[in-house]
This record gives C-alpha cells, sequence and structure tokens, in this order.
C-alpha cells in the first residue's frame, strides 16, 4: 500500500521583476514520480536548493502541482475538498521549533490541532497525553515551551503532528537548529513512531548520520531524482554524492578511505560495529 | 594585541525575580590569529559570551580588554570596537536587504563614514575573500542560493576590515558541500590574513578539523580550554553535558577495545585513516 504516490510531478515558480513583470520561471520539481509504502522510513538528501522541500510541501498540499498528479492516501492533493482529510493524514514538521510552538502550555500546544478539528474534548486529552509520551515529552506537559530546549521544542512539534493521528509526517531539517543532544532526541522520537507508532516517516536533512536507519534513500538534484536506493546503495557511491554537494557519514568515508589505500573492506559500510567487524576484529 | 577576559560575570534581569546567572566568572584570553571552536548546548552561554566580545551586551561585573584597552572606560569607543570586532550571527542572510550584493556590502564600511572609492574597493575585496563569484555581485541577495547567500552576508562583516570575526553557526541549514565550502574559506582568511576567528558550532565534526583551541562552555562557565585533542579525551564529560566527540574519536575507542592498539585521541578522519594503516598495510 503507498500512502504517497507522485507520478510525473512538475512544479514551476514564477519569478518576477519590481514591477510585477514576469523574468523568467524556474523549475524547482522536475517530472519527479515516487511512491513511499505507508510505514517506511524514508530519507530525502539533497544539496540547497535541490527542490526537495518543494517537493515535501506537495505531500501535505500546501503547494499544487503544476504539472502530474500527487495522491496522499489515494486522495489527489489538488481536489480542494480533500485539503484538510490530506494534512491530517499528512503532518509537516518544520526546521526551526520557535515557528511552531503557539500555546502557553506544552499540553495546550498539541491539543490545538486536534481542538481545531473537533476532537470531543476528552479524546482530545487522551490524544496529547498518548502524542506527549511518544516523543518522551510527558512528564513536561505543563511546562511553557520557552522553557524547553530546543530538541524539547521540536519533539513537542512533533507530538503536536502526532495528535492529528497522521498516517504520515513528514519533517523538513527538523534538526538543523539544534545541538548534538536535542538532535539525537528528535532522531530517537522519530524512529520510535515509526517504529512502534507504525508512522510512516518522510525525513529531510543534510546530515547523514541520520538516515542510515532508513527503508529507502531518494537523493535530489536540479529537482529531478538522481539516486534512489537503501542507505547501503547510496553510501556506497562516495563520490557520486560527493558531486550532488553532499556526504557520507564519518565512518563510511572512513572505511572508503582506507579502502583506496588498498585495506580490503567493503563498500557502504554504516556503522561502527560493521567497520569493527570488516576489519576483522 | 589580544583580548582579554577577566572575571567576567553576567546576570540577566539582575534585580527582578527572574534574575538568571548567564555567564559565571569567565576569564581567558584570546591571542592574534588563532582559530577557536566556542562548544556548548543550548543556554550554555556561548552567544552570550561571544555579545560580549563587541560590547552588545555589558558584563555585570568583570573587565574586557581589547588591545590592552578596558572597553568599560567611560571614554572608550565603542563603535570603533564594534567595526573592530566583526559579528556573524546566525543565519545572517535574514539581514540581507540592499537591492544587490554588492550594495548590500557596501552598507557596513558606507557607515564608518569612509570615502567612496574605499568603501567600494573594501566592498570588492570582502566578496572576493568569501569567495562569491563575481558573475552574482549585482544579483539581488534574495535570489541567491543559501550558501550564497550566507557569503554575501559574511563579507558585509568583513568589509569593515575586522580584527577578530566571530561566526555563530555560520554552516547551519548548509547542504555538506556548502559547509565544507564555507568553512575551509574561513579558514583561508584565518592563515592569509592573520585574523583571530572565533566559531560557535554544533558540529563536533567541524570543530575537529579546523580549529586550534577549542572552548567548550557549561552553565555559563568554562569547562574546558583546549586543543581538539585534549578536549575530545574528555569525551565523558562532554556526553554528560549534552555533546560527544567526533563519530571518528568514538571508531578509534571500539578498535582499541577490540585490542587494536590505535591512538584514541584522534579526532579527523586523515588522522585515524593514519593510526589505521599502522597496522594494515
Amino acid at each position: 500500500m503507498n500512502i504517497v504516490k507522485a507520478e510525473n510531478l512538475t512544479y514551476e515558480y514564477i519569478r518576477r521583476d519590481e514591477d510585477g513583470n514576469v523574468e523568467g520561471i524556474t523549475t524547482a520539481v522536475d517530472d519527479v514520480s515516487l511512491r513511499v509504502k505507508q510505514g517506511d522510513f524514508v530519507a530525502i538528501l539533497g544539496h540547497n536548493g535541490s527542490g526537495k522541500s518543494t517537493l515535501a510541501k506537495h505531500i501535505n498540499a500546501i503547494l499544487s502541482p503544476t504539472e502530474g498528479t500527487v495522491w496522499v492516501d489515494g486522495k489527489d492533493t489538488r481536489d480542494e475538498e480533500e485539503i484538510w482529510n490530506i494534512r491530517q493524514t499528512a503532518g509537516m514538521v518544520f526546521q526551526n521549533p520557535d515557528n511552531q510552538i503557539i500555546g502557553q502550555v506544552v499540553e495546550e500546544d498539541v491539543g490545538f490541532g486536534p481542538e481545531n478539528i473537533g476532537v470531543p474534548t476528552e479524546e482530545i486529552w487522551e490524544r496529547v497525553t498518548e502524542s506527549l509520551r511518544a516523543v518522551g515529552m510527558y512528564q513536561f506537559r505543563k511546562y511553557s515551551p520557552n522553557k524547553l530546549s530546543g530538541g524539547q521544542k521540536q519533539r513537542v512539534s512533533i507530538a503536536g503532528v502526532l495528535a492529528m493521528h497522521p498516517k504520515c509526517i513528514i519533517l523538513d531539517e527538523p534538526t538543523a537548529m539544534l545541538d548534538p543532544n536535542g538532535r539525537k532526541e528528535v532522531i530517537r522520537a522519530v524512529r520510535g513512531l515509526n517504529q512502534v507508532e507504525g508512522v510512516t516517516v518522510i525525513l529531510i536533512t543534510h546530515y547523514m548520520e541520520e538516515i542510515i536507519h532508513a527503508d529507502k534513500v531518494f537523493v535530489m538534484d536540479r529537482g529531478k531524482i538522481a539516486m534512489e536506493g537503501t542507505p547501503r546503495e547510496i553510501f556506497s557511491q562516495v563520490e557520486k554524492l560527493k558531486a550532488l554537494r553532499l556526504d557520507v557519514p564519518q565512518v563510511t568515508l572512513l572505511a572508503y578511505n582506507l579502502q583506496k589505500k588498498g585495506v580490503p573492506l567493503p563498500d557502504g559500510i554504516l556503522t561502527t560495529e560493521e567497520f569493527v567487524k570488516a576489519l576483522g576484529l | 594585541m589580544s583580548i582579554i577576559i577577566d572575571h567576567v560575570n553576567y546576570i540577566y534581569g539582575e534585580g527582578t525575580p527572574l534574575a538568571t546567572k548567564a555567564l559565571n566568572d569567565i576569564c581567558l584570553t584570546i591571542p592574534d590569529g588563532q582559530f577557536i571552536g566556542i562548544i556548548g548546548h543550548t543556554g550554555s552561554g556561548k552567544s552570550t559570551l561571544m555579545q560580549h566580545l563587541n560590547g552588545l551586551a555589558k558584563a555585570t561585573t568583570g573587565h574586557i580588554y581589547f588591545n590592552g584597552e578596558d572597553i568599560y572606560d567611560s571614554d572608550y569607543d565603542m563603535k570603533k570596537l564594534r567595526s573592530k570586532v566583526g559579528l556573524v550571527f546566525q543565519y545572517p542572510e535574514h539581514q540581507l536587504f540592499e537591492i544587490d550584493v554588492f550594495t548590500d556590502v557596501c552598507f557596513g564600511p558606507k557607515n564608518l563614514g569612509l570615502d567612496r572609492r574605499e568603501v567600494e574597493l573594501r566592498a570588492y575585496e570582502a566578496l572576493e575573500k568569501v569567495g562569491f563569484p563575481k558573475e552574482l555581485f549585482y544579483q539581488s541577495p534574495f535570489e541567491l542560493s543559501g550558501g550564497q547567500k550566507r557569503r554575501a552576508a559574511i563579507a558585509g562583516v568583513l568589509a569593515m576590515e575586522p580584527e577578530v570575526l566571530i561566526l555563530d553557526e555560520p554552516t547551519a541549514g548548509l547542504d555538506p558541500k556548502g559547509r565544507d565550502e564555507i568553512l575551509h574559506q574561513i579558514k583561508k582568511l584565518q592563515k592569509e590574513s592573520g585574523m583571530t576567528i572565533l566559531l560557535v558550532s554544533h558540529s563536533m565534526e567541524d570543530v575537529a578539523e579546523y580549529v586550534d583551541r577549542i572552548i567548550v562552555m557549561n552553565k555559563g562557565s568554562v569547562m574546558f580550554d583546549d586543543t581538539p585533542r585534549e578536549v575530545f579525551h574528555h569525551y565523558k564529560e562532554l556526553e554528560e553535558v549534552g555533546l560527544s566527540a567526533p563519530q571518528v574519536t568514538y571508531i578509534m575507542h571500539a578498535l582499541r577495545e577490540k585490542g587494536l592498539n590505535v591512538d584514541t585521541d584522534v579526532t579527523t578522519i586523515a588522522e585515524a585513516a593514519k593510526e589505521i594503516l599502522k597496522y594494515y598495510s
């Protein structure tokens, strides 16, 4: 079952000068077709300006295709009548936690979404409790969001999306502004949602270590999908990734450099454990 | 010539119930020409400390000497200090506002009251120093890629010809290649012009790769102040305060545990490869 399906998706921006005259057209997403299976953890990589965020914004109908079609849980995102259903099915978390939290108290913030769609009060509280537990923030439910760290705020944002009972969560560089601990907390919470709650995860990131456990990776370049495969398949192609302005995890790069010096190591080593084993230790 | 921070304490909202000690008895000497990394989790006081260096925040008690002069002397010229200590904020491209890049970079030196020729010369040099492509000089800053915007914004500070450059997470949100390019440019700047660089970063890998000295902040105090090698030797203590060592350091520890007698204080991939090759060549 595919939760997201894009067929020949193209999205064009019209650039205008100061007087509003058309200067040109930029194709941000160029004839992309992809499928995301229900329950998968999918990563999207790509350099700045490669079109990954534009692609992501189509999945919860923030943007509508110029050409082609996107279906979320079988619903066409251009269908105005389905827009709210689509946004409930596919929730989005952005880079800056401060732009996503509106409540004065953590639990109020998480309850905001369900309240807006008319969920009965008692059920709102159930959802708030579940969601905060799922991201490990339940003990902070009475806190003011101002008192939380970046990683904690970002987990509250995720809980807010989770309270809408989505089938799919799209996270657009959720860890870009966080310190190492915050980054770990958020990624752990996201993996938990995927594995325990079975929520489909689409993660956009510039941190290669965050996606070594993904089921599938898409690499975007100039609006197109340039590479597609498992993390091991993708990270085996060090030179190609570098040409696309990307990187590999440090352990992968170390193994790759040693391999070039003649140490017999397999391609695409992803973890320290694999590396130690491959060295015969 | 140098900066001396002498027993600096800073309390937010002193005399109110919300008073918080943000800096606690900081003593540091920053000689000319060093490349220093500042690390610490969110709220550890690193940004507050940086704000003291160019007078944006004033110590509650203690002194700061810039090139031998106390910056808190009543006749000290704060404006001059601010032109000597350049501060590049997080996401500095949010501060770009002029119609084209060149005019934007001219803004700072123009405000110093320099004549037009000198202003333009400085702007030109600054853009060259950050490796900004000439064909984009007269582009609107809003049409640039993330990495180019970031460069333009850094050039705006460099055009003031500071002696000390402070960068608060200059690579946040950039793709891996963009991150390497910016850090490489900054390193070059330090080497070629002897500028003192203070780099606030959440990436242990970047800090290990580029800086000569690391200052670790925790709860408003200096926790460690040493070479990357020595600082990351204390990786367990760093973990306790929400930081870590670069991934490569952990790899070396894992190898050591399995009986390979490698140096565990290694902090970069190049060093690690060299160590491992001693046993596998």
